[in-house]
């Protein structure tokens, strides 16, 4: 519960966009979320407090049923708060209307599920070009479909998947269709990633590459990468770890500290 | 964009709304079939029923009809003169034909009919439905020769149906007259030797000739009030046969004639007053051209009389209209006027019971016929379209027209609800397709669009699939209608009822678009509420969904 000196923390990567507006690039402020069930209610997250940096890579660790991926849904949009605020770049993202909260998601935040969520009717290719397709109309897609199609295939390529492009999410490996997955969430160039256990479903191999993958992106592109998981090991990749507890935030810090917490 | 793609993939990947769209395809297809089969019938049920009656019949309420048909002409050029094509006066009375069939005095109620015939033909389609190719192009009551169709001219078949028909005109009357001859000498020779009332017998049932179409006509040496038909007719000692009813009431004054080589008044009767159709197809004749038959019918005075004359049959009427091949025989109108006593006898002016009137091509019979109401008060005469002088046949059957597409078009709602039930399911199989989409910015109204779109392209798979087969059905449907009866040994169509050889189809292009329209609709409405469900879905819990 130390939610004060979470705020401090930011590292000097903070500046990397070189902005230099002052405002988190998400933050998220007493977040309240319960659902029903049964008889009562099940209060998931009590108040959370969390802030995300320019080009930081947070872990949110925890148990099953802590409210990790509910937290991430808030700040995907895909849900919405009962109170307290979601900001993105230091405006209000949690009220705006329905259609332009859909615009939003399409446009500056990148998802990516443990289990991929790729459209199964789908190749890869037209899975990457997805956000394109759902962005824009029948004619802006005539007009912008060979740059979306080469900005995937660039994609697909740096992932490896120059081969791929035309098979379908079943005739990948799980590794291939993550891969496929976080190619997706780049596509239309959001300013944040948000990853759901992102090697959940991966053997350890293809789970390192996948986390390889995340880590490069936030090194070189300067990608702001907020990532689910309950491992450890996992979560010693990021920059820093936030831990939830019974709905609340504990600030772990830097990694060397999480590992030897964990331990 | 991704609506459009998504459409397409699911059309492609999924059967089983193909299989939904199954009965919509039927549905179609079945409304097109019967809806061209039924304007099929109804054109050419109207065509004949038009080709029978003018465009606008011009009557009196009287049976003996209005004096002077040429003022009323001109009265109705003068007012519609532009409109008017063509106009003919008629005289129609209820009369009883008889005619004799192997010994037996056959009697058939008829519309004897008085027609002109140099303009007749040019007021409806009068002229085609007659036997002899020579009184197709211009009729005449004279007795023709020979020549006489012994196969239907209307139709495609060109198979002899009606050998009778050969021998029909002035050879059948020769022979008839020739066998009488024989018959008569061989009774009088008879006559002389046995008892009288042996005879009487013979005469009725004669035992020999099994054709329907060697009837005997009883020794009748017709009797002819001046003037009519004959110019020449040969005076003769011959003694009427007591055994015809209608001598006794005629005034036995004039001449007598050589039946071999003169006739009486032409007459065209329907043909469907003189013969039959037995099972094989064959048209069987009571009567033939050449033959002479008796009408009686009411004069023109008050109260009118009967009268009764001898005519002779010169051609058949065939409209394909049983309704009227049965009942019309037509006369021409000079001759029923005079012997009606239609002609006024100081000043030669007759009288007609009716003028019908041709249109030229595109006037809106309705307007004219109201133009004369105006001008010709209703209480003297009536003046109605051919739609009205068919009102109940022709509302009867568009009635029935509008229930079978109301009944039909059940059948494409009831695929309705199929669609709606297959789309259901699919909805809830692409729970989580529908998450992903919503995470990627997707918006709800997309979403449903997704569905909606993908019901409009089940819809017009389905009514394409249709359509096409409808019409492939509708333009093989005599071909088809051959086979299914090669398979069954039914008789699915029997000309003989319906007095057309093939089964008349007519593909309305307005009333397919609104089938096709119609079942569009019915699959677009029934995508409505799976795709509101899909809209609805919480992203989280669709994402969730398994």
């Amino acid at each position: 519960m130390t939610n004060s000196s979470f705020h401090a923390s930011g590292d000097s990567r903070m500046h990397v966009a070189g902005t230099g507006i002052d405002a988190p690039m998400m933050s998220v402020h007493g977040v309240r979320k319960s659902y029903r069930s049964g008889a009562g209610s099940l209060d998931v997250l009590c108040g959370v407090d969390l802030r995300l940096e320019r080009g930081e890579f947070i872990a949110i660790k925890g148990q099953s049923g802590s409210g990790k991926s509910t937290l991430l849904h808030l700040m995907g949009l895909l849900d919405a708060p009962d109170s307290g605020e979601v900001r993105l770049a230091g405006e209000r993202i949690d009220t705006l209307s329905s259609s332009r909260r859909d615009r939003l998601r399409n446009t500056s935040i990148g998802m990516v599920f443990q289990s991929y969520h790729l459209l199964p009717e789908l190749s890869a290719m037209e899975n990457v070009l997805a956000p394109l397709l759902v962005r824009y109309g029948v004619l802006d897609w005539i007009r912008f479909r060979s740059q979306a199609r080469s900005r995937a295939c660039e994609l697909l390529e740096r992932f490896g998947l120059g081969a791929r492009m035309h098979h379908t999410p079943r005739q990948l490996s799980g590794g291939e269709m993550q891969r496929v997955a976080i190619a997706r969430a780049l596509v239309g160039r959001p300013q944040v990633l948000l990853a759901d256990e992102p090697t959940g479903n991966l053997d350890s191999v293809s789970g390192a590459g996948i986390l390889d993958t995340l880590g490069r992106l936030n090194r070189e592109d300067g990608l702001s990468i907020v990532m689910v998981t309950h491992d450890d090991a996992i979560a010693a990749r990021s920059d820093r770890i936030v831990r939830l507890v019974s709905g609340l935030v504990e600030d772990i810090g830097e990694p060397n500290d999480a590992v030897i917490v964990a331990a | 964009m991704y609506k459009l793609i998504l459409c397409w993939r699911y059309l492609r990947t999924r059967w089983i709304a193909l299989a939904s769209v199954v009965s919509v395809t039927l549905g179609v297809a079945t409304m097109i079939v019967v809806n061209s089969v039924m304007a099929g019938f109804s054109h050419e049920m109207q065509s004949r029923i038009h080709g029978v009656l003018s465009d606008l019949v011009f009557e009196s309420h009287s049976l003996g009809g209005f004096p002077d048909a040429r003022w009323h002409m001109d009265e109705i050029l003068r007012t519609s003169g532009d409109d008017v094509l063509g106009m003919t006066a008629t005289v129609a009375v209820p009369a009883m034909l008889n005619f004799q069939v192997r010994g037996q005095w056959v009697t058939r109620q008829v519309m004897f009919i008085g027609i002109d015939k140099k303009t007749h033909a040019q007021v409806g389609d009068f002229g085609r439905y007659l036997q002899h190719s020579l009184n197709r192009e211009q009729l005449s009551f004279d007795l023709r020769e020979g020549g006489y169709d012994t196969h239907d001219s209307q139709s495609d078949d060109p198979t002899p149906k009606r050998p009778a028909m050969e021998d029909a005109g002035w050879p059948h009357r020769r022979k008839r007259v020739e066998r009488e001859r024989i018959w008569r000498e061989k009774l009088e020779a008879v006559d002389a030797a046995e008892h009288p009332t042996d005879r009487a017998i013979d005469t009725v049932f004669p035992a020999t000739n099994n054709s329907a179409n060697t009837e005997i006509e009883p020794l009748v040496p017709p009797v002819f009030e001046n003037g009519d038909a004959t110019d020449n007719a040969l005076p003769s000692n011959e003694t009427p046969a007591t055994n015809d009813p209608f001598l006794v009431a005629r005034p036995q004054e004039g001449r007598t004639m050589d039946p071999s080589q003169e006739q009486f008044v032409g007459i065209v009767p329907g043909i469907g007053l003189a013969s039959y159709r037995d099972v094989s197809g064959v048209d069987r004749f009571l009567i033939l051209p050449g033959d002479d038959v008796k009408v009686t019918f009411p004069t023109a005075g008050t109260p009118p009389k009967a009268v009764s004359d001898t005519f002779t049959i010169v051609d058949f009427y065939e409209s394909k209209m049983s309704e009227y091949d049965s009942n019309f025989v037509f006369v021409p109108i000079e001759s029923l006027q005079r012997m009606r006593g239609m002609i006024e006898p100081q000043t030669g002016i007759a009288s007609v019971n009716a003028i019908q009137i041709k249109l030229k091509p595109g006037v809106n019979p309705e307007q004219v016929r109201d133009r004369l109401r105006r001008i010709f008060p209703a209480e003297l005469y009536s003046v109605s379209t051919w739609r009205d002088k068919q009102g109940p046949l022709l509302a009867a059957v568009d009635m029935e027209m509008a229930v079978l597409n109301i009944l039909l078009f059940m059948i494409i709602a009831v695929a309705g609800f199929g669609i709606l039930a297959i789309f259901y399911m699919i909805v809830v199989e692409k729970t989580r397709d529908i998450g992903i989409l919503k995470s990627l910015g997707a918006s709800a109204s997309g979403v449903a669009g997704i569905f909606l779109g993908y019901g409009l392209a089940l819809g017009l798979v389905g009514a394409g699939a249709g359509l096409a087969i409808g019409l492939a059905i509708t333009w093989n449907i005599n071909s088809i209608r051959v086979g299914v009866e090669w398979l069954t040994g039914q008789r699915v169509f029997d000309p003989s009822i319906y007095y057309f050889f093939k089964i008349p189809t007519i593909v309305n292009p307005f009333t397919v678009s609104w089938i096709i329209f119609g079942a569009v609709v019915i699959a677009v409405g029934s995508s409505v509420l799976p795709a509101i469900r899909a809209a609805r879905l919480h992203p989280v819990e669709a994402l969730r969904h398994d």
